[in-house]
């Protein structure tokens, strides 16, 4: 009386499996509107914050720096948000929801893939927030649409190959708080040591030399030269070459520790 | 030969934590149809036992198969085929009853439309179509248990996990869930479940292997069992502990019984035959001037169980 009848359903597809799990990401966020907190007070935060402190001493004017800016805070807020996804990992695994996920016929990763999409829907509203603050402010991307559009399309790449990490990082990680302890000792250096707010040649040799291989660096190159109208072709390529690097190394390492945790 | 294939077939199966032996080599062959219980304690290894035969964990080393499949290299191929209730209500808690059932329609194959068919189908079936639109948080033990249960079911399975379905469930519940079980069982599914109560093992399944420290110490039918252990356990709460000794000698020595002491100072545990022996023990003990605070006839519990079974209490098993 209460088991299906009839033929069972034909097994789904990779992707259609991946889409199914990236619906659950978004019912979460209309069930659980809080976590939004922090993909809308970071922007904000961060953008005000860093615009009037230092524009007047770095570029003479808060407008004149705001140009400068305001593309580097762009990635800074989505890859510092990226660690996130870390953590609503080490939370789906603390509960017994990850054990249903795994024991079904379905494409394995698609449960990752899913989250994933999902996160990609928070780091749009971020970017959306930020520009729009940005525009208030008396930001003038002069690639229009088309290059705002692009710069944030090269962003969730970057940000859905970077967040395979905190996928791995939330399988491993004991508890929450040693995985902010572990996603900031990353994420301060890889965002701050960066061309994000000054050009690095006012920065000493060794600085410089780190900063010039910081892969938020040529992220940041690129996303300012698509919103400016002059696209770089380099470094979109090595920030596409990174992301996949990213993926290639993290995915299957996520993958293992998904299929082997206890 | 045309054999129905078994429903679980282990060889020697053993998983190791470190150095945990956590399932210690354990063979078991288990036909379809009916429900099987695995009875043990906390830590026994029935959870490791069942996330290895789910294809969750890969065994140390031995070999299991799930209705004829390979549970290492057929593990999607099993995973087509049963389906797992863990211990830990494996739903997911901001989303609401009919969400995780549609998720898992969907994820199983399920059209849009039909999802919400099936869906809806089994949350009238459990008795949840009024929180059907409720977050699960603010579902109580037994409705999650419930829905958690309605979601292994979306498509039929042929056979069933329950990792100890009604731990920590109120009596109503505990009730609601076995009559699940038995309905899934009448529909004919095959059932493996988990539980720490001898009394739920005796009520649904068919045959029981009792497990401890990973191995299985004893297989039977639920009367086998209990004929083992002895069919009735008098439990005597002596008032004054200083007449526990007095009592235990009178009925050791006068009336030739096998009797018990527990980590209860107070308490005294006897194998009877029937209910007219329990009373002319009761006779002869208060005769003697001994009060009795209590006394109760029942059915053993696993703890006398597993006295019966490995001469050590639970307890003393725990602390090992």
């Amino acid at each position: 009386m209460l088991l299906a009848h009839g033929a069972r359903p034909k097994p789904i597809n990779a992707i259609t499996a991946s889409l199914i799990f990236g619906w659950r990401a978004l019912l979460k966020i209309k069930h659980v509107p809080e976590q939004l907190f922090d993909v809308t007070a970071f922007p904000i935060m961060f953008t005000l914050l860093f615009t009037y402190m230092f524009g007047g001493a770095i570029a003479g004017s808060t407008e004149e720096y705001l140009q400068y800016l305001l593309p580097g805070i762009l990635a800074q807020t989505v890859v510092m948000i990226t660690m996130y996804t870390g953590v609503a990992v080490n939370n789906d695994i603390r509960k017994g929801v990850f054990d249903r996920f795994r024991s079904l016929p379905v494409w394995q990763p698609s449960v990752l893939v899913g989250a994933l999409l999902g996160d990609a829907a928070r780091y749009t509203i971020s970017s959306s927030i930020v520009i729009g603050l940005g525009m208030i402010l008396g930001f003038k991307p002069e690639g229009g649409f088309i290059g705002v559009f692009f710069a944030v399309a090269l962003l969730l790449v970057f940000s859905f190959s970077l967040s395979w990490i905190w996928t791995s990082i939330g399988f491993i990680a004991r508890s929450q708080e040693s995985l902010f302890f572990l996603s900031f000792v990353v994420l301060f250096p890889l965002t701050f040591a960066s061309n994000i707010f000054v050009d690095p040649e006012t920065m000493p040799s060794w600085l410089e030399a780190f900063v010039n291989v910081n892969p938020v660096t040529w992220l940041v190159t690129a996303m300012r030269g698509l919103i400016h109208g002059v696209p770089d072709v380099e470094s979109i390529g090595i920030v596409l070459i990174i992301s996949a690097t990213l993926v290639g190394i993290f995915g299957p390492i996520t993958m293992f520790l998904f299929r082997n945790k206890k | 030969m045309n054999k129905i294939p078994l429903a679980i077939e282990t060889e020697n199966i053993t998983r190791y934590f470190k150095d945990v032996k956590a399932v210690n080599g354990i063979s078991l062959k288990i036909e379809t149809g009916g429900v099987y219980g695995i009875l043990g304690p906390n830590g026994a290894g029935k959870t490791t036992l069942i996330r290895m035969l789910a294809t969750l964990l890969n065994p140390t080393s031995g070999s299991g198969k799930v209705m004829g499949y390979d549970i290492v290299t057929e593990k999607e191929t099993i995973r087509r085929l049963v389906s797992l209730t863990g211990q830990f209500a494996s739903v997911d808690e901001d989303l609401t009853g009919l969400e995780n059932l549609l998720l898992l329609a969907k994820l199983l194959g399920y059209s849009g439309k039909n999802a919400k068919k099936r869906a809806l189908e089994l949350l009238s079936g459990f008795g949840l179509t009024d929180a059907a639109k409720r977050q699960v948080k603010t579902y109580s033990g037994g409705m999650r248990r419930r829905l958690d249960i309605a979601a292994s079911i979306v498509v039929r399975p042929a056979l069933i996990f329950l990792d100890e379905p009604t731990t920590g469930l109120d009596p109503r519940s505990r009730n609601q869930v076995w009559d699940i079980i038995r309905s899934l069982v009448a529909d004919g599914t095959t059932v493996l479940l988990t539980t720490q109560y001898l009394d739920e093992a005796d009520q649904l399944a068919g045959k029981i292997a009792v497990i401890d420290h990973g191995k299985v110490i004893a297989e039977g039918t639920p009367s086998q069992l209990k004929a083992s252990v002895g069919s009735n356990v008098l439990r005597l709460h002596i008032n004054d502990a200083s007449e526990v000794e007095k009592a235990h000698h009178i009925i050791a020595h006068n009336m030739n019984l096998d009797v018990q002491t527990n980590s209860d100072p107070y308490l005294l545990t006897i194998q009877t035959e029937n209910v007219s022996a329990a009373t002319s023990l009761i006779t002869e003990i208060t005769s003697a001037g001994i009060e009795i605070s209590r006394f109760s006839l029942g059915q053993p519990s696993l703890d006398e169980v597993f006295l019966a079974l490995t001469g050590k209490s639970v307890e003393e098993e725990n602390v090992d």
